[in-house]
Parts: C-alpha cells; sequence; structure tokens
C-alpha cells in the first residue's frame, strides 16, 4: 500500500484517535498532581500517540495486541470504553477489570487485547503463545507486540524472537524506541543503535519507521501485517519517536537536555498531522476544533464516571485467583 | 488395571489428553527427539503418535517454554510444557510466578490459564546443585499457581490427567528417581483429584506426611518404628496447591503428633508450614513437638556421601518421631 492509497476517512481516523488519546492522558497527567486520585505509576505515552494509533489502525479485529506500561493508546486505538478505561486507571469497581488491574496491567479480552505486561520483556514470551496458538488453530489472525527500546535488552525478547522466527509464527514485534530507558539513553542500553537490524538474526523482515509520521507507521504496519497474514512468519517492525514524560508522573525528567525536549515537541506527531491535514484539505479549522472539543467531552465523561465510581469492595479482594479455588 | 512403570504412566497420560482434546499440546526441550531413548520418559513416542504440529521440540529457552504455555492457554489451548530438572524454572519463574500466577486475578477473572508444567526434580544421581534442587516450597509460596507431587504410577497418571484438564495453572513435580518403579495403573481417563492426600497406612501414635520419594524413606522407617512399638499413620500429600488440610487435621486429632519429611531444605520448606497450620488449627490435640525432617541448607552436593549426608534417610525420620514422641 502506498501514502496515496489512504483515504480521507481514514485519515480523520487516525486524526482523532490520536486526539483522543492525546486528551485522555493530559488528564490522567492533570489528576495525577491531585493527591490519592490516581493510585500507583501513571506512565504516559504523550509524543508517541501515532505509533499506537498508526499500528493499531492496520489490525483486524480477530488480530491480538500484547501491550506494555504505556498502553492507553493502544486500547484507545483499539476502541476500548473511556469509561471503563479510566475508572479502572483510578482502580475503580467499575473499571474493566473491576479495579483489579490499575494501569499498569490493563487487558481487554473482549477486543483481543489479551495481556499487559509491565516487567519489561516479558510481552514478547506471552507474544509467541498467543501467535502459537493462532498458527495451531490456522486462523488468519497475527499478534502484535508492543515493546520498547529499554524492553529490547532483556534476555525473553531474544528467546520470543528466536522461537518466533523457528515455527514462523504470525507474530509481529513493535519496538517503539521513545530514546529513553527509566534514565538511561540508547547508548547506554543497546549495543546498536538500530534495534530493527537484529531482525537479521531471527530471519525476519526488520524495518524502521518515523514513529512520529502517523501515515508512515500505519503503511508500514499494513505492509508487516501481511506478511506475518501470509504465513511467512514473524517481522520486526522498529518505530522511532520519543517520550515526552518521564517514567511515571513522579519522573520530572531532571535527566533530560530541557532543548531536547523542546526540539521534539515541534515534530509532535499530532500538530504535524494536524497541519498536513488543514494543507490537504481534509479538515477545516473548525472540524479541528470540533474534534478536540468532542475528545475533551468524552474523557472529561470518562474521568466524571471514574470519580463517582466506588473502590472495589472487600467482597472482591479474595476472588479470581483461580477459575477453580481450593477449597479451605 | 494393568502394570506400568512411573514413566510409562506419565505417558499414558499425556497421550490420552492428546487422544480426547485437539488442543492438547505438548512442548519443551526434547520432549519430540530426545538425547534418552528410554520409553520410561514421559514423551516417548509421542512425536511418532502424534506428528510435530502437537508435539514441539523447542529451543534451550525456558521463558519462550513458559511464555509459550501461557499465551497459547490463554487463547484456548491446554499446553503441557516441560522444564528439564527443577533447578531451570528459574529461567522460567517470571513467566510463571509474574503472569501465570498473576494475570487471571488482574484481569479480574476475564482471563484464566489452563496449563500444566512438567517438572523433573530429584536428588540421588550425582549431577550435584544445578540439576537437583526442590524448589516447591517457591511454587506452593506465589500466589495462583497449584503444584502437585505423585509418588505412585497411579498417581503419576491421573494427576497429570487432572493437571492438564483444570482450568488453572498445575506444575506437576515428576520424581525421576521413580521413574522406572513399576506399579498397577486403572485403564482409561481416570484421574486422581486435586487437593486431596492419600492415607497410606492407619497409625495411632504419629502422623507422617510426605510426597515424592520422601514417602518411600517413610516406608521404609515404620519396620523399626514397628519393632519400637510405635505405630504411625503415613499420609501421601500428592497435592501441595491445593492443599488437604483437613486430611492432616484429622490424623493429628487422632495421633496427636506430626513429622513431615521431604527432600527438599528444612529452612523455609513446606513442612514448615504444615508444621504451622497445625500448631494453628490443631494445638490442643498435640501431645508432642512438630518435627520436619529435611535436608540441611546447602547446595545439594555431588560426591555420592555427601548426597547421602544431605538426602533425609529412615534413621532421621525414626529419630524425629521419636522426639516427637519425647523418647
Amino acid at each position: 500500500m502506498t501514502e496515496n492509497q489512504i483515504i480521507p476517512d481514514l485519515r480523520i481516523r487516525l486524526y482523532k484517535s490520536m486526539v483522543l488519546t492525546r486528551k485522555f492522558e493530559e488528564k490522567i497527567m492533570d489528576l495525577s498532581q491531585e493527591p490519592g486520585r490516581m493510585p500507583g505509576m501513571q506512565i504516559l505515552a504523550n509524543g508517541q500517540e501515532a505509533v499506537a494509533t498508526g499500528m493499531v489502525s492496520a489490525l483486524e479485529p480477530e488480530d491480538v495486541i500484547i501491550s506494555n506500561h504505556r498502553s492507553h493508546g493502544h486500547l484507545l486505538a483499539r476502541g476500548a470504553d473511556l469509561n471503563s478505561l479510566m475508572a479502572e486507571i483510578m482502580a475503580k469497581e467499575t473499571g474493566v477489570n473491576g479495579g483489579k488491574a490499575g494501569t499498569l496491567h490493563l487487558s481487554v479480552p473482549d477486543l483481543n487485547v489479551l495481556m499487559t505486561s509491565t516487567v519489561v520483556g516479558a510481552g514478547p514470551p506471552l507474544a509467541l503463545g498467543a501467535a502459537f496458538a493462532q498458527q495451531y488453530k490456522k486462523t488468519t489472525g497475527i499478534t502484535v507486540v508492543f515493546f520498547g527500546d529499554g524492553a529490547a535488552a532483556e534476555g525473553s525478547v531474544h528467546e520470543a524472537m528466536n522461537l518466533a522466527g523457528v515455527w514462523k509464527l504470525p507474530l509481529l514485534f513493535v519496538c517503539e524506541n521513545n530514546c529513553w530507558a527509566g534514565a538511561q539513553r540508547p547508548e547506554e542500553h543497546c549495543a546498536t543503535p538500530h534495534i530493527f537490524q537484529r531482525a537479521k538474526g531471527y530471519d525476519m523482515p526488520g524495518r524502521s519507521v518515523d514513529g512520529n509520521d502517523v501515515e508512515a507507521v500505519y503503511n508500514l504496519g499494513v505492509e508487516l501485517v501481511e506478511y506475518c497474514r501470509s504465513g511467512k512468519g514473524p517481522a520486526l517492525m522498529e518505530a522511532l519517536t520519543y517520550r515526552m514524560r518521564g517514567h511515571g508522573e513522579q519522573d520530572r525528567q531532571h535527566y533530560v537536555d530541557p532543548k531536547e525536549l523542546e526540539s521534539w515537541a515541534a515534530k509532535c506527531p499530532i500538530l504535524g498531522y494536524r497541519q498536513k491535514l488543514l494543507d490537504g484539505g481534509v479538515l477545516n479549522q473548525a472540524q479541528i476544533q470540533a474534534i478536540d472539543q468532542d475528545a475533551e467531552a468524552r474523557v472529561a465523561a470518562a474521568a466524571a464516571f471514574g470519580d463517582e465510581s466506588p473502590y472495589p469492595g472487600p467482597e472482591t479482594v479474595l476472588t479470581d485467583v483461580f477459575v477453580q479455588p481450593p477449597s479451605a | 488395571m494393568s502394570e506400568k512403570t512411573f514413566g510409562q504412566a506419565l505417558n499414558e497420560a499425556l497421550t490420552i489428553a492428546m487422544e480426547i482434546d485437539k488442543n492438547v499440546f505438548i512442548a519443551g526441550e526434547g520432549v519430540g527427539v530426545s538425547i534418552h531413548q528410554d520409553p520410561n520418559t514421559a514423551t516417548h513416542g509421542l512425536l511418532e503418535k502424534f506428528g510435530r504440529r502437537r508435539v514441539k521440540d523447542t529451543p534451550v529457552s525456558e521463558a519462550a517454554i513458559a511464555g509459550l504455555a501461557l499465551g497459547a492457554s490463554c487463547m484456548g489451548l491446554r499446553p503441557v510444557v516441560e522444564i528439564m530438572f527443577f533447578p531451570f524454572i528459574t529461567l522460567a519463574s517470571d513467566m510463571l510466578v509474574n503472569h501465570a500466577g498473576k494475570l487471571r486475578y488482574m484481569s479480574g477473572g476475564k482471563s484464566s490459564f489452563p496449563l500444566t508444567v512438567r517438572v523433573r526434580a530429584g536428588l540421588g544421581f550425582g549431577a550435584g546443585s544445578q540439576h537437583s534442587q526442590n524448589l516447591e516450597s517457591w511454587i506452593a509460596h506465589s500466589p495462583g499457581l497449584k503444584i502437585v507431587w505423585p509418588a505412585t504410577p497411579e498417581d503419576a497418571k491421573g494427576l497429570l490427567l487432572s493437571a492438564i484438564f483444570d482450568p488453572d495453572p498445575v506444575i506437576v513435580v515428576e520424581d525421576m528417581m521413580l521413574n522406572q518403579m513399576p506399579g498397577d495403573v486403572p485403564t482409561g481417563d481416570v484421574r486422581t483429584p486435586l487437593g486431596k492426600a492419600r492415607l497410606v497406612s492407619p497409625g495411632t501414635d504419629c502422623t507422617l506426611v510426605a510426597y515424592g520419594t520422601a514417602l518411600y524413606t517413610v516406608m521404609e522407617a515404620l519396620k523399626p518404628l514397628g519393632e519400637q512399638g510405635i505405630s504411625c499413620e503415613v499420609i501421601d500429600l500428592r497435592s501441595l496447591v491445593p492443599l488437604d488440610k483437613a486430611c492432616i487435621l484429622d490424623s493429628v486429632r487422632k495421633t496427636g503428633r506430626l513429622v513431615v519429611v521431604h527432600e527438599a531444605n528444612r529452612f523455609c520448606g513446606f513442612g514448615a508450614e504444615l508444621a504451622a497450620m497445625v500448631a494453628d488449627e490443631a494445638f490442643d490435640a498435640l501431645k508432642g513437638p512438630v518435627k520436619r525432617v529435611g535436608a540441611p541448607q546447602i547446595p545439594v552436593p555431588t560426591a555420592p556421601p555427601h548426597e547421602n549426608i544431605f538426602k533425609p534417610g529412615p534413621e532421621e525420620v525414626v529419630t524425629a518421631v521419636r522426639e516427637a514422641m519425647g523418647k
């Protein structure tokens, strides 16, 4: 697929999805400033919206997603319900996982967002199993696993890539290289600057893409998804982007040069795409404004829903460990 | 009923499970083509019978093997994966402890993981501590995981079948020292329920609880104990999680004494949990101190005389029972 095959409707969808993700996470940022509103660590993907939106939009509903710390964009692009997502992030009873996941362990099996692991690098071996099941059952679905440049240093990622290569599993590895692993830069944790080049060692195609260009991510996503779906085996996409927030909202990013943040802010995937759509006559200013307002209203409603929801009661604290619990 | 070795009984369980459910597959290092050609191994001949689609030899990648089981089970398959030696489970432990045991809870009950991990355990073959170390208390301590440990061919088959068709993650420990042991095994899909201990022999003075090979150490001690006029009730635990508390408590309420025997280190071993449980829930019935027989707090030694010292023997069981009796 080439860029000019992206129809205007899809362009608007991509744009709306990125805006919604940005507004959703900005709301979490605001709420995180108020003590007690947001439990745990809120690890956000501001600046990385184009990767989540572009990649997830290239999937079919039957495809499986395995996510990580920065999962909100993946879930929203998949069409997760805002209210139950926000409530879950607040660890409320009405959350999509009954308040037992919080932001770090979100899963929406109904949407095939099967699991989120926040043990860095644990997603790829889990994804291996999902992709194996798809191959075993001879379905046409594929599995996509999102992981970061930091996770690429975990041994489990290598094990998963190797086995996926040996068994030719329908598994797309998507490395969201956001230039930071905690407070460490790539040159401190990655022997090669290009993670996609590792694909060669596992006999799969490895491609790099500008992760702040949503259409570029979408187009490469479509191409690699098709490759995996055709039965040829796994593939690796490295999307180069930038982490605008720290590792959690308590992280003040004292280790980041403010000039670097400014330069990446200028490359904001949403601002850039907005201008492109305005220039191309796909959207006008009034429509842009309406999209912003709609996203803000939906996010505000979700936050209110979360606020009004109770925490889970003591009656569920001991449940859901086993399907068939031991009789005490 | 027919006579089979422990290993053949495991093999029969895998065969039956694969025959009755097309979602069952097996994977691990050498589960298809093994360096051993021993017909007493659990996976012997399964590749020929079921083919490469369902019998998957893997790279030497324990994290990937466990991840494979986890992801596939969440997608509706029933994986049975093998970890070659118990100490190697540490390489798979992130997938088991942080994922298999937790993800159902954290999904709010939306996901389930009906996977089985077969792990081969045992002391006494001189391989040293990186191939011999029993880590059952690590697993039992981790929420969301079940763990069973058969001691007879009948239970090897029955517990493995129950584990495969249980809706939750189950670790099945297979004692390699028992692999050649023959015994009567019921024909067909006959399962041993999880969470049910077995009363091996009744007695009146002291309850002895053991699992796996340690059960036979206990059985060896019965004769000298009998000669000293001490009557012991022996329980084969079979299942650590879920735990058959009632069976142990009922027995201790009858005998008033408890000795737990296992081959793992005594310190923080599973016996400590049983001792504490009895102290909590049957203190009034106790007539003497609860004793634990286990290994010293050292890595499993290699030299045969050292390994013999490490592994609890019948004499230690006799001593422990006498101490429990105040003798």
